[in-house]
């Protein structure tokens, strides 16, 4: 009963935090929100005319916003690139900031189905999918695997959040035999979401741009460096607004594993397109749209090119000890590690494996208007998602707010966590 | 043709029933608020607790066509027939299409369309008629389905028409999440429009681009409507969910031909029960060389082209 009532006042007070704020705090939230109901309202339309108010087509049946999801689910890597040296490296300086990473996959993955919900053609059959309930086509159906493991990997994210977020304001150290299986259990688990969802375009003999065995790897190589770009901006930016201490050495040595597996990235990206323009099968028509463009199309090409630049740019940045310890270079590396895989893993993967379609079509997509404005709109719900468990994470984990506590704080208008 | 034998239009027997007023009465609120919030418009309960057509009892068929008719009715202002009837013992269906033969003049798109409900506007067509150039052969990289000569054939060039090859290994099948789309034993695939939660997933892993998604709301003019329909095949359709040819399964399951074999000028369709030793397609198999579309896939299409001169 007394952990109830301590529970329940754990989750009121977390709703007070995330109410008081500065005057920048307030403008973020309220941009968000106008971006939210934008986008609401671009979805409405969707629903009422139906997926033909997007430019998805028969030939092209998927575009922008599964091309957002398997970028998203990327994202949601980022929290075991901080996990890995911190437990099983036993890094000191990093374990702090895990749990920015835990908030920051579980963010991702609200994205992730967000952007599945609304491509779906027939949201009000959503519950046909759930186990037991409807009809779940496990273990057939990889989509039917991606739904299972991609919700146990937000369970459990929110789950130890929670937790460590609990322990931490009622002043009590957590449970480490509790703690440890769970964080390290979300290592597999991770590598799990991406293998799982490189595998539902991997196992498609009929699209052969995808019908590829380094996929998975690639997937998990470009995921371990997209996430832990968004972080490495994050930690800088808290450790300048909160009195969050993160240690250089920290933010180092996660760059320095970015260029590792930017480098890796890279050169399974070559090998695959060595196999495809060296031996030059009907296969590479996928590729040759991507990279070069198909009989006078186009469309791709320079976004394409974009994103090897600029991976390539980043990888350098990265592995010069001198560029990496830079903090402008740092972030220039950080922003074209972030486009270079957004291109890479959302439209860069999708399109080409439509392009042409099975019976030989070019149809050139591009995203309607509806699609831009209801990505936008579930961007910044992961963003509010986000922003809130940050406003009220930071002080319960620098203990400045605990049950007993910076309960003054509500009397002041502007919060020093703002 | 050896269908003669007239079937007996009863649904499969299905295990399990269930408790029905109590789903109706949970489901009446959460299909209203699921109608308003996804402007999937008035959709009653009944539709909206609608089972998978494998996992319903007799009973639960027979109510189910029952409100599917009124629907319709109420629709398109016609009675509107809709049947279930099971595939025939000792029957599986093979085509086999003579490519020597076909002139392109796609009269078997459109009698398709007719026959089987397909939208108007936006305009689905399940078959597509490829035109191809003599001097490539089967070369995906130098045809167009968008080919339009003053007279067909065009010179220098032959016509492949596609539509879903009945794979006997199916990849649509296999990735929908939900089991929407499954073989039936006469070796159609079917799709439960009310159960298909319109993924796209079976889309992308059709090789041959034979499933088409209702991207808007179908329309279908009422003076137009083919009021013989099946459950599992030309039935009309519903915004946001898949589509596909069934070898018009409520023509072949009583004994009748598909009307692409029926209204091709040229003979080029051929269409019957593989396991008959004395029908058509067991013809063709036996004195032409036949070739599957894709057979590298290993999908094991029960469709053939031939070269019959
Ligand atoms: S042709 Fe396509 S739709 Fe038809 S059974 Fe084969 S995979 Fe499925
Ligand atoms: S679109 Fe429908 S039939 Fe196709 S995979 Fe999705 S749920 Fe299944």
């Amino acid at each position: 009963m007394a952990v109830l009532r301590t529970f329940a006042s754990f989750v009121a007070d977390s709703a007070r935090l995330v109410l008081k704020g500065g005057r920048l705090y307030y403008a973020w939230i309220a941009f968000l929100l106008v971006l939210i109901a934008v986008g609401a309202v671009a979805y409405t339309g969707q629903l009422r005319e139906g997926l033909i108010a997007t430019h998805m087509r028969d030939q092209v049946s998927w575009g922008f916003y599964i091309g957002n999801f398997t970028f998203l689910v990327g994202v949601a890597a980022a929290a075991i690139m901080l996990v890995i040296p911190a437990y099983v490296y036993n890094w000191e300086p990093i374990k702090e900031i895990t749990i920015l990473g835990e908030m920051l996959a579980i963010s991702a993955l609200v994205m992730c189905l967000g952007f599945v919900l609304v491509d779906i053609g027939r949201p009000d059959r959503f519950w046909h999918i759930l186990p037991f309930i409807g009809h779940l086509n496990w273990p057939s159906s990889l989509l039917a695997w991606d739904v299972l493991v991609l919700n146990t990997y937000l369970i459990l994210n929110a789950f130890v959040v929670t937790y460590l977020l609990y322990c931490a304001y009622t002043e009590k150290h957590y449970v480490k035999k509790l703690v440890l299986p769970l964080v390290l259990f979300s290592i597999p688990m991770a590598v799990s979401i991406h293998t799982v969802t490189a595998y539902l375009y991997n196992g498609l003999a009929s699209r052969p741009f995808w019908n590829s065995a380094i996929l998975a790897p690639r997937f998990l190589a470009s995921a371990f460096c997209s996430g832990p770009a968004i972080l490495l901006i994050l930690l800088q930016i808290l450790r300048k607004t909160t009195k969050l201490r993160i240690k250089d050495e920290a933010i180092f040595k996660v760059a320095e594993l970015m260029a590792y597996t930017m480098g890796f990235n890279l050169f399974l990206t070559a090998a695959e397109a060595f196999k495809e323009f060296y031996s030059n099968t009907q296969h590479v028509v996928y590729m040759q749209y991507l990279y070069f463009g198909l009989k006078g199309h186009y469309a791709l090409v320079p976004f394409a090119w974009a994103s090897v630049l600029c991976g390539l740019a980043a990888f350098i940045l990265f592995l010069v000890p001198k560029t990496r310890k830079n903090w402008i270079t740092l972030n220039i590396g950080c922003v074209l590690i972030y486009s270079s895989v957004y291109i890479e893993k959302g439209m860069g993967l999708i399109i080409p494996g439509f392009t042409p379609d099975t019976l030989g079509e070019i149809y050139v997509y591009r995203p309607s208007l509806t699609e831009v404005l209801v990505a936008g709109g579930i961007f910044a719900i992961g963003f509010l998602v986000f922003t809130l468990l940050l406003k009220a994470a930071v002080p319960m984990m620098l203990g400045e707010f605990t049950h007993t506590k910076g309960r003054d704080r509500f009397k002041d208008a502007v919060s020093s966590a703002g | 043709m050896t269908m003669e034998q007239d079937p007996i239009p009863q649904p499969e027997s299905c295990e399990g029933g269930c408790d029905v007023s109590r789903r109706v009465f949970l489901g009446a609120a959460v299909a209203t608020v699921a109608g308003a919030l996804t402007g999937c418009g008035d959709i009653s309960a009944e539709d909206f607790l609608q089972r998978n057509f494998r996992e319903m009892s007799k009973q639960e068929v027979q109510e189910t066509i029952a409100r599917l008719e009124r629907e319709y009715k109420e629709q398109f202002g016609r009675d509107v027939y809709v049947g279930n009837e099971p595939p025939i013992p000792g029957v599986i269906f093979a085509y086999a299409l003579d490519l020597s033969r076909c002139i392109g003049c796609r009269r078997c798109v459109y009698a398709c369309v007719k026959e089987n409900n397909q939208s108007r506007d936006p305009q689905i067509q399940w078959i597509r008629v490829l035109q191809m150039d003599k001097e490539e052969g089967v070369n995906l990289e130098h045809d167009t389905a968008y080919y339009d000569p003053p007279e067909v054939p065009a010179p220098g060039h032959f016509y492949m028409p596609t539509a879903c090859q009945q794979c006997k290994k199916p990849p649509c099948v296999k990735v929908c999440p939900v089991g929407a789309t499954w073989r039936e034993k006469d070796g159609i695939v079917v799709v439960d429009y009310n159960w298909c939660i319109g993924c796209r997933y079976c889309m992308a892993a059709c090789p041959y681009g034979a499933r088409h998604f209702n991207w808007g709301e179908p329309h279908l003019p009422a003076d137009e409507l083919n009021p013989h329909t099946h459950y599992l095949g030309n039935r009309p359709r519903y915004k946001g969910v898949v589509e596909k040819c069934t070898f018009c399964i409520q023509r072949t399951r009583n004994g009748r031909y598909p009307a692409c074999v029926e209204i091709c000028p040229t003979g080029s369709r051929k269409f019957g029960n593989i396991l008959d030793p004395t029908s058509e397609i067991r013809m063709v198999l036996e004195h032409k060389r036949v070739f599957k579309f894709k057979e590298d896939l290993n999908t094991q299409p029960n469709f053939f082209y031939f070269y019959g001169v």
